[in-house]
């Protein structure tokens, strides 16, 4: 009886520990009363999955990580994160949701009048009013260390380059220690070798810091090094899923694009 | 033309429920007090010089046309009331206000609208900081503070450039022409205006971070928001001031 009881307990604590920490059910958003971009979007990640978003411009991507952190409201479905219903959850409920997800905007969205300690200081002391000022300084560092950019803690923004500024961007959403990252097109814009370069950072981000993250991208270099999956979105459904080298032999001649 | 004037009453609707918004979130914290001082400093101290050049050329000039009709009917005497009295009432707020809504709704409007298309906006808002309170509550409390607080210097330098003004033609000791100043003015001469200044103040702030803060995605909108801003707060220090002298009519 007690072995029955301990074997349902392990069940129940392998479900849990096999939930998916986002999971997206028959997702529709449309704009401007006829543009339909999603039509019926279902997608799962598990904890410490990096999932790799693949589609053309304007297929859906952008909206569906924008639909998951309350930035844009869906017309229809169901957004889980971390078990919980992103669209019954009031305001305060979701900003504390959105500290344990961070996100990566492809320009990086750096606060220009702000230098990038201030970027970085500004997030952190946002959320945590009670650190000293030599706290603050010492985790800024920190997050600046993680992307490799010290030297560049008092530079504007617009001194920065592109990858600089992605680095940077990064680094301010590392500063909250998020358990879940959204990067919507982390290497648009960059040349081949800084692309390989913010590839490499996520996926060292996903070691260090054991995160789950979707990655929305059409660098199939990017897809390959940091995709445990890939979901294929076209026309606002989820249209392939499998591992970069399932889908790289897919026969489907639309999935295939993306490879040649 | 229907169209047109559905999308003007909407505007009108939205900018309300902003306003709206703006009373709810000024008294929830986090306050952002360095925001809020670092927002009066740019509006108010860095106004000052334009307000000042301003406010100076407007009490000579106002001084220099008045004179000859003054002279006319043997009245020059209350050149020095008459200057102080339509500086104060009603030229200074005015000009100065519409100085602001040039320099400082614009300037808010095209902030806010960058912001906007940039994400930087959404940017805040994903990292779970209010970007209405950091944002719109400093902005427009430091508006509605600094834009009297220049008016009053306006009011004190057109004074003196009045002062100088009478000087041109003739010489008229500084304290007598004060203390004929201070003899033509009344305590409800001083009031309404600096109410009004406050309302100037507020909408030059509320006008520009709507503008800013409802632009459009693309980099055309930020122009647009400057400039819709600098238009709209022009036409609303207008319309608030025709409705403060009807106010102030009434009542005194």
């Amino acid at each position: 009886m007690i072995k029955e009881k301990e074997n349902t307990d392990e069940t129940k604590s392998k479900e849990k520990k096999q939930a998916p920490i986002i999971e997206i059910k028959d997702l529709h958003k449309t704009f401007g009363g006829d543009n339909k971009v999603l039509k019926g979007v279902n997608l799962t990640v598990n904890k410490g999955e990096d999932l790799v978003i693949l589609g053309r411009s304007g297929s859906g991507k952008s909206v569906t990580i924008k639909c998951i952190v309350g930035l844009i409201e869906p017309d229809k479905g169901e957004i889980k994160v971390f078990g919980e219903n992103v669209l019954n959850l009031d305001k305060n409920e979701l900003n504390k949701m959105r500290v344990r997800i961070g996100f990566l905007f492809q320009s990086a969205a750096l606060y220009d009048s702000m230098s990038v300690r201030e970027n970085l200081a500004f997030t952190l002391a946002a959320h945590k009013r009670d650190l000293s000022a030599e706290e603050i300084e010492n985790e800024v560092m920190e997050a600046l260390e993680n992307v490799g950019l010290q030297d560049a803690v008092d530079k504007m923004p617009a001194e920065l380059s592109g990858g600089m500024r992605k680095r940077i961007g990064l680094a301010r959403t590392l500063i909250l220690k998020p358990e879940i990252i959204l990067y919507d097109e982390p290497t648009t814009g960059l040349d081949t070798i800084t692309s390989r370069e913010i590839s490499e950072l996520i996926l060292d981000i996903k070691h260090k810091q054991k995160t789950s993250s979707i990655i929305i991208t059409h660098d199939m270099a990017c897809a390959k090094l940091t995709a445990d999956r890939i979901m294929v979105l076209k026309e606002g459904v989820i249209h392939a899923e499998g591992t970069y080298e399932e889908l790289e032999k897919d026969e489907d001649e639309w999935v295939r694009s993306f490879f040649e | 033309m229907i169209l047109s004037l559905k999308n003007t009453f909407a505007e009108i609707g939205d900018a309300t429920l902003f306003a709206k918004r703006f009373f709810k979130e000024v008294f929830i914290p986090p306050y952002e007090t360095k925001e809020f001082l670092k927002q009066c400093y740019y509006i108010g101290y860095k106004s000052f010089p334009l307000v000042a050049i301003t406010g100076f050329i407007m009490g000579l000039v106002l001084t220099l046309q008045s004179r000859p009709t003054l002279v006319e009917f043997g009245a020059e005497s209350w050149l020095p009331g008459m200057v102080a009295l339509s500086l104060i009432r009603e030229i200074a707020p005015v000009i100065t206000a519409l100085i602001c809504a040039g320099k400082i709704s614009s300037g808010i409007g095209a902030e806010l609208g960058s912001m906007k298309v940039t994400e930087q906006i959404d940017a805040m808002e994903v990292s779970a900081i209010n970007p209405y309170n950091y944002l719109v509550v400093t902005r427009i409390l430091a508006c509605t503070l600094m834009v009297p607080i220049l008016v009053f210097f306006a009011d004190a330098i057109g004074i003196i450039g009045g002062y100088v003004g009478i000087n041109i033609h003739g010489d008229v000791n500084f304290y007598r022409y004060l203390s004929q100043i201070i003899q033509s003015l009344e305590f409800l001469d001083v009031i309404p205006a600096t109410i009004k200044t406050f309302f100037f103040g507020f909408f030059i702030g509320m006008i520009g971070c709507y503008k800013g803060f409802t632009a459009a995605n693309g980099t055309e909108s930020v122009g647009r928001a400057a400039n819709s801003a600098v238009v709209t707060a022009s036409l609303t220090i207008f319309i608030i001031d025709m409705v403060a002298v009807q106010i102030t009519d009434l009542f005194f």
